[in-house]
């Protein structure tokens, strides 16, 4: 009888999730908690034990959205991209500012960031109207699906927030890619905006530019705004094959790392655990992707396939644009490290993008006709 | 466009191709991060490594505390105070005049502060820290700490000053620090002191801060922190405390110096005053003087130029570096010369008509005194200042036989008092006259009897600086004991507490006839009693000895000299030289007035004004002082 119950209970709180996920994705996570409570100083279990809850609510999230079938999912679309797009201009018209940016919106119980809610409306949303239109596909579905993309990235940038405008533009530009959108017009939007460059460039703020132009030559101001980027290098080079060891790295320690728990936690990682630890992390977000893309190709219908394939390669953005930037090979924007950084916000958008793999992967005998 | 998928299958088919291609991408774009990954950890991990080690541990010097300068009393003269001061470092700033337009709105900055700046700059390396304005008010440090982040390259520092309290008082034995500049810098590399110096910025220059820098200076300590990347301290790692430099105490007795300052007033010249017994300085006095404190930070170029162009040379030690001929002062000593020689007898004596002539010569040489002053012995000579009587002496005596007596007495070298920048002065005689004139015509480089008559009178080629003067007079105080000058008293260790008395060296005991040195003596003592400098001394309390001179400057072709027709630069150095009590001396000093006329008149009374004090601690009447020393 209580064997019973608890091969229920077991069977019902597992019988969504994705083992090869859920495994990398606890890793990733007692990593990420390891490397936290180094980062702040290896006294102190606040931080450590904050990003322990993080995981808690996110993997709640995880829980109940691998729970929803994907034809729920489509369902809420439209909503969360609504919702999220009222928040915005919200934001716009009345938001807090903090660091000098209009991001956070003040709801009396929570501030929350509306931009991280896009991070998953976009590709919901543009997700579901290719799905809609599927078998009637015409150039004009392309244009309505870069209107729905360009509206909430443009409102996102204008807070300013570069890191996640492009993380917003990246998470649907990926489902309209991946939905076939013609290489020309990929190619020739590439170029215009290269093209346009010389435009955007006056309504950059000081900061923003100054950080591209840190990028192209970060040693010509190394204790100005190359500074991020000559610490994190110094701190990861340092590190070497098999790094300082955790709770030993000196650069980390001695607050050479700014954001060293958010944005920049990749340095403290990477002067611990070396060039071995970081092969280990790349590994692991090979398997989340790789796992991702598996799911997204074997997804019965559009709309999962397109989810699916867009929560894959943008969780890939968020490495690639956080480890390049840390390293120094792209320039420095607010984005954090998937999985690992500090941050409930970015834990719960990560994992509420896992759930919705895991509710593709789970229920696509269900819905497969 | 033609990208419009009919069915299912292709769409399927184009997600699969596109699902692909994109995961090709991440392959690439991972292999690009491990690439990274491999270039900073394993082919570049030396060079990070290095950096992030020297990033980590800095070695901080902790510069000791000067060591404090007192006078003999323990009265401070050079003292030490910390105060915050704004600094820049100039090559981390782009526009330093606009920066400091913008300074200036929340600190009061001077034009000398920028004057300064800009003489500094040029004398400095770019890099080095440079202060902008000393002694911020707390207010000024608020509300630049407030601004901070709109002036990189400018820092507020807490740095120790040193500070003169009493100014101008004793600023040539004083003496003064000041930054270290490119030749201190060898210098200080050159004695294998780099190590030591890290950290200080400012050096001994001067006088006492000068010549005992090396026990004001201390032991420069060692904070090894870790810093983070903005310098800032994080934490100590090791420390090896500095050791303060030790306090000097001067054989000065300020108040004296003081007295003697106030009684000199405008006027320019030197006062030397020893204690006999030992060569101890109680005052040593060159006026005008400066104020030190100027030159602590680098001084402005404004202030600068006042004191190196001005015609008083307010910065030449007179007392050191001044060598003037003697005068008159020189007498005592030919006389005694003469006695030691038996060249002369206190009994023999010469009939002064006035002048002095040599058989088949037609030139005369004047006395001062007008039909001469009768029968002449010695005595007379010394207390009446009869040239004739040494005219004669000279015209007898070879000058290098004079010139070897004066030397044993110290005059025409150096004292080798402690403190830097004695001159030599010139003892004149056949040699030094060959080399003086090594390139001239034969003729010139001959002695002449002519030469030795003149200096006979302490005129001519003789040169003495004041110094020297002290120290012979000094000599013939203390029974032909001489000693050498010098100005510190005691060392006290700054962490031990201990104190080291400075013993007096003896630098000469003069192969003299007692009876001689009384004789001369005597003839001192009656120069203050009823000769030249009898009315100085009148009703004085205590018995003193000296002489007084007068050292032309103008060459005069037989017109008198009046001394109002006379430019004042022009006019006659005055001279005395004097020690009280005579019984039992314990102060010999020199006084040299530049320009002051007769000793008697314009010299004598400054060194009555030092006894009084030093003896009876009594001090210038100020009504008395006006009209006794108006010029």
């Amino acid at each position: 009888m209580l064997r019973n119950w608890t091969n229920w209970l077991f069977d019902t709180a597992t019988r969504r999730l994705d083992g090869p996920l859920m495994v990398t994705l606890m890793v990733l996570a007692t990593l990420s908690i390891a490397v936290i409570y180094s980062a702040s100083g290896g006294g102190s279990f606040e931080r450590a034990l904050g990003q322990v809850r993080n995981f808690g609510v996110a993997l709640i999230a995880l829980w109940v959205v691998a729970n929803i079938p994907p034809q729920q999912l489509m369902r809420l679309a439209i909503p969360i991209y609504l919702i999220g797009l009222a928040l915005l201009v919200a934001v716009a018209l009345g938001g807090e500012v903090r660091n000098g940016a209009k991001r956070w919106l003040n709801l009396g119980f929570i501030t929350l960031q509306p931009s991280e809610i896009m991070k998953i409306g976009v590709p919901l949303v543009l997700a579901w109207y290719f799905h809609r239109r599927e078998e009637m596909l015409s150039w004009q579905d392309y244009a309505i699906a870069i209107l729905l993309l360009a509206i909430p990235t443009g409102l996102v940038f204008k807070q300013p927030d570069l890191g996640t405008s492009i993380l917003v533009f990246a998470s649907g530009f990926f489902v309209i890619f991946l939905a076939g959108l013609s290489w020309k017009v990929i190619i020739a939007a590439g170029a215009g905006f290269a093209a346009l460059v010389p435009f955007i460039w006056p309504h950059l703020k000081e900061y923003q530019r100054q950080r591209v132009l840190t990028f192209l030559d970060p040693a010509a101001d190394p204790l100005g705004s190359g500074y991020h980027i000559t610490q994190s290098t110094i701190a990861i080079g340092s590190g070497g094959v098999l790094g300082k060891g955790w709770l030993s790295g000196t650069q980390t320690k001695l607050d050479f790392i700014p954001e060293r728990s958010t944005d920049f936690i990749l340095a403290v990682f990477g002067e611990e655990f070396g060039l071995i630890g970081n092969l280990l992390l790349i590994a692991l977000y090979l398997i989340v992707i790789g796992r991702g893309l598996m799911i997204a190709l074997n997804a019965p219908t559009t709309f999962s396939r397109l989810i699916a394939g867009a929560v894959s390669l943008t969780f890939f953005t968020y490495a690639f644009v956080n480890i390049g930037m840390v390293s120094g090979i792209l320039p420095v924007v607010g984005v954090p490290l998937p999985l690992v950084s500090y941050g409930g916000t970015a834990a719960v958008s990560m994992l509420v993008g896992f759930g919705i793999l895991m509710s593709v992967s789970t229920h696509k005998q269900l819905v497969s006709t | 466009m033609g990208t419009v998928i009919k069915n299912r299958e292709a769409e399927v088919v184009v997600f699969r191709r596109r699902a692909l291609f994109a995961g090709a991408m991440i392959l690439i774009g991972f292999l690009v991060l491990a690439a990274r990954f491999v270039w900073l950890q394993v082919i570049r991990h030396e060079h990070y490594h290095t950096q992030a080690e020297t990033n980590r541990i800095s070695v901080v010097p902790v510069v000791p505390n000067r060591g404090l300068i007192t006078d003999r009393h323990g009265e401070v003269l050079a003292a030490n105070y910390s105060a915050f001061t704004l600094e820049v470092t100039p090559s981390r700033v782009k526009h330093l005049e606009a920066a400091l337009d913008q300074l200036d709105k929340l600190i009061d900055i001077q034009q000398k502060d920028r004057r300064r700046l800009k003489r500094l700059m040029e004398e400095s390396k770019n890099f080095e820290s440079l202060p902008v304005k000393n002694r911020l008010t707390d207010e000024e440090v608020a509300r630049f700490a407030v601004n901070r982040y709109r002036f990189p390259g400018f820092e507020i520092k807490a740095r120790l000053f040193r500070n003169y309290p009493l100014g101008e008082v004793a600023s040539h034995a004083v003496g003064y620090i000041g930054r270290i500049n490119d030749a201190d810098l060898k210098r200080i590399e050159s004695a294998g002191l780099a190590a030591n110096y890290k950290g200080t910025e400012h050096i001994g220059k001067l006088g006492i801060e000068g010549s005992y820098e090396s026990e004001l200076h201390g032991r420069t300590g060692a904070d090894q922190v870790e810093v983070d990347s903005g310098g800032r301290a994080i934490r100590s790692l090791s420390r090896k405390a500095p050791t303060s430099g030790n306090n000097l105490q001067l054989t000065l007795d300020i108040k004296l110096q003081q007295v003697i300052e106030d009684a000199f007033g405008e006027r320019r010249g030197a006062l030397v005053a020893l204690d006999p017994r030992n060569g101890e300085v109680l005052a040593l006095v060159s006026k005008p003087g400066f104020d030190p404190n100027l030159f602590v930070d680098g001084i402005d170029p404004v202030n600068w130029d006042a004191l190196n162009t001005s015609l008083d040379k307010p910065l030449l030690n007179r007392a050191l570096r001044g060598a003037y001929p003697p005068g008159s002062t020189i007498k005592p000593f030919l006389a005694l010369a003469a006695l030691e020689s038996g060249k002369r007898t206190p009994s023999q004596g010469i009939s002064d008509p006035g002048f002095f002539s040599l058989p088949g010569v037609a030139h005369r040489w004047n006395d001062d005194k007008k039909g001469g002053h009768g029968f002449v012995d010695l005595y007379k000579s010394v207390v009446e200042s009869c040239d004739t009587y040494y005219y004669q002496l000279a015209a007898e005596t070879d000058i290098d036989k004079t010139a070897e007596f004066l030397r044993i007495l110290g005059f025409g070298k150096r004292t080798g008092i402690d403190i830097d920048g004695e001159v030599d002065g010139i003892l004149p005689s056949r040699a030094w006259k060959e080399r003086r004139f090594a390139r001239a015509a034969p003729d010139a480089r001959k002695w002449y009897l002519g030469d030795s008559i003149s200096a006979g009178i302490g005129q001519g080629y003789n040169a003495f600086t004041p110094m020297q003067l002290a120290h012979g007079i000094a000599a013939i105080a203390n029974g032909g004991v001489a000693y050498k000058p010098r100005m510190l008293r005691q060392v006290t260790d700054a962490t031990t507490g201990r104190a080291r008395m400075i013993e007096p060296v003896i630098d000469g005991r003069l192969p003299l006839k007692a009876e001689n040195l009384e004789v001369i003596q005597r003839a001192l003592v009656g120069v203050a009693k009823e000769g030249t400098s009898a009315r100085a001394f009148l009703n004085a309390g205590y018995v003193s000895a000296g002489k007084t001179g007068t050292a032309q400057l103008f060459g005069l072709k037989g017109e008198k000299y009046v001394e109002s027709r006379v430019a004042e630069r022009l006019r006659d150095h005055a001279w005395y030289v004097a020690y009280a009590p005579a019984e039992a001396p314990t102060i010999a000093l020199v006084v040299l007035v530049e320009n002051g006329g007769f000793g008697a008149t314009a010299a004598a009374p400054l060194a009555r004004v030092a006894f009084d004090y030093h003896l009876l601690k009594k001090l210038p009447d100020p009504a008395v002082k006006k009209a006794a020393y108006a010029p």
